[in-house]
């Protein structure tokens, strides 16, 4: 490693070298921590020229690189979350060194701190729903009785469409009173993107990419809840987790 | 091929980040952590996903035919992908 600059995966407390012993952060390198009273930051060496020169780019549209380190990242920050609260940094946050990244643990103390609290006892979970497919005619071609015109393909193809659009809306609302019910159990939600179908590999859209902040005595209301969706007539729904809190440890300390 | 109930149902992760769909994990990591400004700061905000991964599948098809864009998102939708990022394993 020619010139190694210094990568921040989160901030947590109460942690010790034996946290992070023998994980294996972005590029491969061991990770550490940097502390500053009582807030830990987990760090690890990256390589500075790679990083730099990925910053140059307007924007990073490399998916290998880009897989490759979200992965390290939540190796890292998940192996960490699983004993002490954290608050996980978003991806590729770099210093120049060590002692700047105490600069800014000191600095933004009181807001980690903050976080931390509000984080502690709470794990995020993700709820996905996705539109069932009703199964129609199939539109040509592909077997099945062949429309004898080509009106009549036209006919038919229109029929399609509208039964889609109704059964997507129907799921739309179907999805709102799911991400309505989970909410009631969490302390905090958001939506995330919906995932388009060239992501996600299915052929049903997703109309519902939750995350909640959930509590840990209410995890197990909220599998139940979970649970009782699966013969939803409307969605197929998902639910993964507990993830380390991503989605709400979203301040910006800047 | 879609039949209610029928697809593969993606199983719950429970800390093992092997069995976390990398979509799922982007979502949460490009729009999610604490922001602070770092001494080397690489764009991630705007980056787009499907596009992205559009291009990964259209570099990875075989050099015989460059396909149209068109073709690639037919080709995005239909091949059987679960997750993206899985083609080098």
């Amino acid at each position: 490693m020619s010139d190694a600059v210094t990568y921040v995966y989160a901030v947590t407390r109460g942690a010790d070298e034996a946290t992070v012993a023998g994980l294996v952060g972005v590029g491969g390198g061991p990770v550490r921590l940097v502390a500053s009273g009582p807030l830990q930051a987990v760090v690890g060496d990256v390589d500075r020229e790679e990083f730099e020169a990925r910053a140059l780019e307007e924007r990073l549209e490399d998916l290998e690189w880009l897989a490759a380190t979200a992965r390290a990242h939540h190796h890292v920050v998940d192996a960490v979350g699983r004993v002490h609260v954290v608050a996980p940094l978003s991806l590729a946050t770099v210093y120049y060194g060590d002692d700047r990244v105490r600069e800014v643990l000191e600095q933004g103390g009181e807001t980690f701190r903050a976080v931390l609290d509000r984080l502690t006892g709470r794990a995020e979970w993700g709820v996905k729903a996705y539109a069932r497919d009703r199964p129609v005619a199939p539109a040509g071609g592909s077997g099945g009785d062949r429309p004898r015109s080509g009106a009549e393909y036209l006919r038919r193809r229109r029929r399609e469409l509208r039964e889609g659009d109704l059964t997507l809306e129907e799921a739309q609302q179907a999805a709102e009173e799911v991400h309505a019910a989970v909410g009631a159990l969490a302390e905090a939600t958001r939506t995330h993107r919906l995932q388009d179908p060239a992501l996600t590999g299915s052929t049903e859209r997703m109309v519902l990419n939750g995350a909640y902040l959930v509590p840990v005595e209410a995890v197990g209301d909220l599998e139940a809840l979970v649970a009782s969706l699966a013969e939803h007539p409307r969605l197929r729904v998902e639910l993964t987790g507990p993830w380390v809190p991503y989605s709400f440890a979203q301040v910006d300390v800047s | 091929m879609s039949d209610d109930g029928g697809l593969e149902r993606r199983s719950t992760s429970l800390f093992g980040d092997q069995e976390v769909a990398l979509v799922d994990l982007l979502d949460r990591l490009l729009a999610g952590g604490v922001v602070l400004t770092g001494d080397i700061t690489i764009s991630l905000a705007g980056v787009d996903l499907v596009r992205v991964s559009l291009r990964a599948l259209i570099t990875s098809i075989a050099p015989v035919e460059r396909p149209s864009a068109a073709e690639a998102r037919t080709v995005a939708s239909s091949v059987d992908r679960p997750q993206l990022g899985s083609r080098h394993g």
